[in-house]
């Protein structure tokens, strides 16, 4: 596969066709939207609503003083809107797989990376749209970040989508039928969030347990989550940015490797069939 | 003159853009037994200095030279140099020494003797008792009218705000508030007083000249319990139009706006906030919370928490030093 051979242009046309068709199924499905922006919100209005009197007030960094629960978990539930926009992605290739219309992806002459990494890159620019709209709903229910840690969380907001979404690539190439997202939904999304810092800080957690703290110091989710907690308030979690910056080249490669036909799984396919 | 008009915005911007003076502010620790100095720009703690036993009131005098403390425990009052921490002196209080005020002309000190239902009047350059006045049961919330001509004085059993004539130091006029009233605050120009009611929940705003009771402020925090919204300190900016009332285990500031005597926000900060105090450019709000072991500092023009910085243990009360007039 000779990558030189093709004009710069025609790479731009090739990203634009898969951007395109992620933005037109984002556009055409507004129930998605809402409901990337409902599932947030349920969780800042009700839940965080309830435990603001409950759970203890505590000065971690990147805060500077106590700040209220749903001044916390808001970060946390950017977080999540980015960790299920990317599984939605991956949803959409094995649905994709499904119909046959990955077939036609595929056989594009473009090399199989930059497919993938165009599909992510299409992805993220959705999951951002949803997270500053929900930025905006929480403004007005006064969780206020500095005004210029809007624009400082955008890098973090990029990173992080692009390592979910590469998760999610990841998953998707793993999974062999639409039926069984249900079971990635159980098995990945929900200990993702719960063993986070997204809820609770992680001193908290070790209150608790250690074991859990463990967990959930073990989890690239916390650090996609700590990754845009700092940079909403204009400041970088180098920890939390090389963990993020590592799993995304470990998933996304690992997700080239696995739609290769050559390997992975369309090579054990091609054994079992 | 050409450069010198160039040079006319840069120091117009430079005047502009001079940084604040760092004065120090000082928290009694009351179970601490000692005094955390912080700077004020930085925010930052300059360093801790014992200062005798259950210190708690805290004052200084307006040339900056005298810092003023109440030991409690000690039944006395410590006066230390506000640079040094040495101490300087003591001052005969009476017993258990909770809150004072120092005249606006810096002599004598009005201190409120919680245990003996006294108002102790010292003079801070003899040294000597000048009366000892009796007041209601618990006396602690201790005012003085910027004219200097009234002292108030708050007692928490007896619910009253005493009027005190700061020159005959007889009771003028008496006026019941809810229960108990921890502290009493003038606005500037003296057209009102705040005292605030720490279990009934309230301000009151009285009419100093009518000795009348004009308002009462009352406070709602969502998602606290009512009972834990327990005023105690207030502090009123010097043009009127904000007053800061500390509303204890709730862990918040209420900031009320000084014309209407409406709430209109309330400030996340450290747990049981009581005291507070201002920088001589009203730049921050120092206050202190007790429970929690730290200083919450309130940015007062944007009405935000910017920093909850450690103290000692149990901070209780906290003064800034004025600017420094000579240098």
């Amino acid at each position: 596969m000779s990558d030189r051979s093709f004009p710069p242009r025609a790479w731009a046309i090739a990203f634009a066709g898969i951007a395109r068709r992620e933005t037109l199924r984002f556009v055409n499905q507004r129930g998605r939207f809402l409901a990337a922006l409902v599932r947030p919100l349920v969780w800042l209005f009700i839940f965080a609503a309830g435990f603001r009197a409950v759970l203890g007030l505590s000065i971690t960094p990147p805060y500077q003083t106590y700040v209220l629960y749903e001044v916390y978990v808001t970060p946390g539930l950017v977080a999540m809107i980015q960790l299920f926009n990317g599984m939605q992605s991956s949803l959409s290739m094995v649905y994709d797989r499904e119909t046959g219309a990955m077939r036609t992806l595929l056989v594009s002459p473009f090399p199989r990376w930059f497919l993938l990494a165009s599909k992510l890159v299409a992805g993220v620019l959705v999951s951002i749209i949803q997270v500053y709209t929900f930025l905006a709903i929480a403004w007005l229910w006064d969780v206020r970040p500095p005004v210029w840690g809007y624009l400082t969380v955008l890098p973090a907001l990029v990173l992080a989508g692009l390592m979910l979404g590469a998760m999610g690539l990841f998953l998707s190439s793993a999974i062999r039928q639409l039926e069984n997202f249900a079971g990635v939904m159980n098995f990945v999304i929900f200990p993702m969030f719960f063993a986070s810092s997204a809820l609770y800080p992680l001193w908290r957690m070790r209150e608790s347990s250690t074991l859990l703290h463990d967990i959930c110091a073990a989890n690239p989710f916390t650090y996609a989550v700590e990754l845009i907690r700092f940079a909403l308030y204009g400041q970088v979690n180098w920890l939390a940015l090389a963990v993020v910056l590592g799993c995304l080249a470990g998933f996304f490669g690992a997700a080239v490797f696995m739609y290769d036909p050559s390997k992975g799984l369309w090579a054990r396919r091609k054994g079992t069939a | 003159m050409k450069h010198l008009l160039t040079l006319t915005p840069a120091l117009v911007l430079f005047g502009l853009a001079e940084p604040a003076q760092a004065n120090r502010v000082f928290v009694t620790n009351e179970k601490g037994n000692d005094v955390t100095v912080l700077d004020s720009q930085t925010l930052e703690v300059i360093g801790t200095y014992p200062v005798g036993n259950r210190p708690r009131g805290i004052t200084i005098s307006p040339d900056g030279k005298e810092l003023y403390v109440c030991a409690s425990d000690d039944n006395l009052v410590r006066v230390f140099d506000p640079e040094t921490m040495e101490e300087l002196h003591t001052l005969p209080s009476g017993p258990d020494p909770e809150l004072f005020v120092l005249h606006p002309s810096a002599n004598p000190l009005y201190i409120a003797n919680e245990d003996d239902n006294l108002v102790t009047v010292v003079d801070v350059k003899t040294h000597q008792v000048l009366a000892e006045i009796p007041v209601g049961v618990e006396p602690e919330g201790m005012g003085v009218s910027p004219d200097g001509r009234i002292v108030i004085n708050t007692s928490e059993t007896t619910n009253m705000a005493h009027f005190i004539d700061s020159e005959s130091f007889e009771i003028v006029a008496n006026v019941l508030v809810d229960s108990r009233p921890r502290f009493a605050e003038y606005n500037h120009d003296g057209t009102k007083l705040y005292v605030s009611s720490e279990i009934g929940g309230t301000v009151s705003v009285i009419d100093p000249a009518t000795q009348q009771i004009t308002k009462k402020i009352t406070f709602e925090v969502p998602g606290v319990l009512p009972e834990a919204v327990q005023p105690v300190g207030v502090r009123v900016s010097s043009d009127g139009r904000k007053v800061f009332v500390a509303l204890g285990p709730s862990n918040r500031v209420a900031v009320i706006d000084g014309e209407t005597d409406e709430v209109r926000d309330y400030l996340l900060v450290g747990q049981r906030v009581w005291q507070m105090a201002f920088t001589p450019d009203e730049k921050y709000l120092f206050t202190t919370n007790g429970n929690s072991n730290d200083v919450s500092v309130i940015d007062v023009a944007s009405e935000e928490v910017v920093k909850s910085v450690a103290v000692g243990q149990q901070p209780w009360g906290v003064v800034v030093a004025p600017d420094a007039t000579a240098n």
